[in-house]
């Protein structure tokens, strides 16, 4: 029940993330199982990330109003086929960056950047 | 939409009416027999007090007097709670005997604000070092020997057993079994300190024939590694508080690392564990888990810490 609710919500931000005009609705993700894989994997041990509660890990930064930020990282644009390879090894385009590759599938960091492309609000 | 970490092994919290083991079976009977108890008393007296209150006349001269409250309020408790105490007793009383010839034992030692833990052979001998989780054989009980260095913790693995104090001086058994393999949650459940909520741990029960394979590969070392994390792990000075086995890393103030790549949480239970949550927790463990004894490292490069977080992450 409680997962239907946010899945009608993020259907709505979805929407709203329209407006911006960017091109960053992935066919096929599935944005409630991105928040799934992002809670499985910990990924807030280093991000703070609105949807999960705790930690709020500092090493990263905050991912809230990631999906529309113009960069990522500083040095990368925010586009959906960047973001989905960065989420699962973003030294493949940030050879200095601290963050490892994470153990996801190319389905499963689709579905990490939808969620993330959710976050569109500061 | 919010997620707690749920999805941690064992599950968060761990569910603690859901018994999954002989040992935990009949200490959430006892506690259904308290609860359905102290709710018949509570209907009774909140009856009598209503009758007292608002009861017709005759009702109202039935509760009043000194013989109700003499068999009401002294003989009543007595009676029940002197049963409950030598039911309570009774089910409970051999889950902390000592060890018996052939059980299986395992020490577990709480730390400020981790469980060290050593496999023992069959005279006591620490033989396998792990840290923050406990792998058993299904279907078989287990001696856990409990022990503290610091201060008085107490562990509980509600689907597995009771809680039982870790105190300083003191060895205290309790058994625990799962009949089921699986991963079970537990939780320090006596204050301990500063980060005390975050000081987690996970019982791994598998197939007896997994069990052997697991704890033969428990024993040995590391391999040898060329990774450049290894040469980041070195000079860091990690090793002066964690020991590799098969390295020069022999430090003995945190968790052995030997295998750390294997086990299921990172920071005591708190984290899943994989190369991103290690670089977290190398990067910022001040940060994720406040007070514990493990300093933050600030100071390495975005490579280094890669590096070093795919080297534990290997350490299988």
């Amino acid at each position: 029940m409680r997962l239907a609710v946010g899945g009608l919500a993020l259907l709505m931000l979805a929407a709203c993330a329209d407006k911006t005009g960017a091109p960053r609705a992935f066919a096929g993700a599935d944005p409630v199982e991105g928040l799934r894989l992002i809670d499985r994997h910990g990924c807030a041990a280093c991000h703070r990330i609105p949807g999960v509660a705790w930690p709020e890990g500092r090493t990263g930064g905050s991912l809230a109003g990631v999906g529309a930020r113009p960069m990522l990282a500083g040095r990368l644009p925010n586009q959906p086929r960047v973001m989905a390879i960065f989420v699962r090894d973003a030294s493949l385009l940030a050879p200095d960056i601290g963050m490892p590759p994470m153990p996801l599938t190319e389905a499963e960091a689709r579905d990490v950047a939808a969620y993330l492309y959710t976050l569109d609000d500061d | 939409m919010m997620i707690e970490l749920s999805d941690l092994p064992g599950g968060w919290p761990p569910p603690v009416l859901d018994p999954a083991g002989p040992f935990a079976g009949p200490v959430a009977m006892v506690a259904w027999v308290l609860f359905v108890m102290a709710a018949v008393v509570m209907v009774v007296v909140l009856a009598a007090l209503g009758i007292a209150l608002f009861g017709p006349r005759r009702w109202r001269r039935r509760v009043a007097g000194e013989r109700l409250v003499w068999i009401g309020g002294l003989v009543f408790p007595v009676v029940v709670l002197t049963g409950l105490l030598v039911y309570g007793l009774g089910v409970t009383a051999r889950f902390s005997d000592a060890p018996r010839a052939g059980e299986m034992r395992v020490r577990v030692t709480g730390e400020m604000w981790w469980w060290r833990v050593a496999y023992l052979d069959d005279q006591g001998r620490e033989t396998v070092q792990d840290a923050n989780e406990v792998h058993v054989p299904a279907g078989r009980p287990i001696v856990l020997e409990l022990e503290s260095a610091d201060v008085i913790h107490s562990v509980w693995i509600p689907r597995l057993g009771g809680k039982t104090d870790m105190i300083p001086g003191r060895r205290n058994f309790m058994r625990i079994q799962a009949d089921q393999p699986g991963v079970y949650a537990g939780q320090c459940a006596e204050y301990c300190g500063g980060p005390h909520a975050l000081m987690g741990l996970v019982v791994v029960a598998h197939d007896p024939a997994d069990f052997a394979a697991w704890r033969a590969k428990q024993a040995g070392p590391a391999a040898l590694s060329s990774m450049p994390g290894a040469a980041v792990f070195t000079a860091s000075g990690c090793g002066a508080c964690h020991t590799i086995r098969g390295t020069e890393a022999n430090g003995l103030a945190g968790p052995d690392l030997t295998h750390v790549g294997s086990r299921q949480t990172l920071g005591a239970g708190i984290l899943p564990n994989n190369q991103g949550t290690m670089a977290g927790w190398i990067a910022d463990s001040q940060g994720l888990k406040p007070g514990n004894r493990m300093p933050s490292y600030p100071v390495l490069t975005g490579q280094e810490l890669r590096d070093a977080a795919a080297y534990l992450d290997s350490l299988k």
